[in-house]
């Protein structure tokens, strides 16, 4: 077969290579609180990683003695630095709590519609709560110390 | 790890699921998200119980066998799993040549990461125990 042929007669015989239409692109669809939270916990996944390096860097601070660990003390303690740790915990809980759902659902349960909706609402409301305890909790711990 | 449990001999007989290693890959993801949470809620509830602590307090707590070992074992699992997520969300959504060379740069990070902080950590064991 010419090379033209050829291909023409892949797209023609393969099932894989037929042109199918392409789906709907994602803006049309309403958001939904299960699409919702696929994203946020795959955002929250990227965000985290993010947060490893800070990690890491505070671990480095850490090692380098008091002055350094008090720099990037003084880093988080800004009010910049707040509203990112902020963030970051809520990340935290929201990738933990969407985490313990993925491995439920990897036991084949928890997939009626209104199961999905129950957890999901479940690790937001838990992702919420946990959030606010923590920094209650932190910012009491602070004032006493 | 125990693959049959998870793919029958017809699954694989008829090539459904991944034809490489793509069950490595989510069941190592599923490995270490089970290890983050006891790991990850340890590290959060200390973090939480030393806002209040100096620097000599919290380098004596972190530099203790246990703490600086759980501390160690986070670090492992933390940027294993997080080279595991991020590979799948460059390769969903890069498209273009770039896609290879942020896999590379992803898995690379994450391993120097991992590096760095453990051997911070030692560090910071080996301080408190030399300074005992």
């Amino acid at each position: 077969l010419p090379t033209g042929k050829a291909e023409e007669w892949i797209v023609e015989n393969v099932p894989s290579r037929h042109v199918r239409p392409l789906s709907p692109n994602i803006q049309i669809y309403q958001p939904q609180l299960t699409s919702v939270l696929s994203i946020a916990n795959r955002i929250a996944g990227v965000l985290l990683s993010a947060c490893a390096v800070v990690l890491v860097g505070w671990l480095i601070a850490a090692a380098s003695g008091p002055e350094v660990y008090l720099r990037f003390h003084d880093l988080i303690a800004s009010w910049p630095g707040q509203i990112l740790l902020l963030i970051g915990t809520f990340a935290f809980f929201l990738h933990l709590c969407g985490g313990i759902r993925h491995l439920v659902w990897d036991t084949v349960r928890g997939f009626e519609l209104r199961q999905i909706y129950a957890s999901g609402w479940m690790v937001v409301a838990a992702s919420v709560v946990l959030t606010l305890v923590c920094w209650f909790a932190s910012l009491l711990i602070v004032g006493q110390g | 790890m125990d693959r049959h449990r998870f793919r029958s001999p017809l699954n694989r007989a008829m090539g459904l699921g991944s034809a490489k290693a793509g069950f490595g890959h989510w069941w190592t993801e599923r490995i270490t998200a089970v290890a983050l949470i006891p790991l990850s809620v340890w590290f959060a509830a200390s973090l939480i119980a030393h806002s209040g602590s100096n620097y000599q307090t919290f380098i004596g707590w972190m530099g203790s066998p246990i703490p600086a070992a759980l501390m160690i074992l986070l670090l492992i699992t933390l940027f294993w799993h997080a080279a595991l997520g991020l590979q799948v969300v460059i390769e969903d959504y890069v498209h273009s040549s770039a896609q290879i060379w942020m896999l590379l740069a992803t898995r690379f990070a994450c391993f120097a990461l991992a590096a760095t902080g453990i051997v911070s950590t030692l560090r910071i064991a080996i301080g408190a125990w030399a300074a005992n």
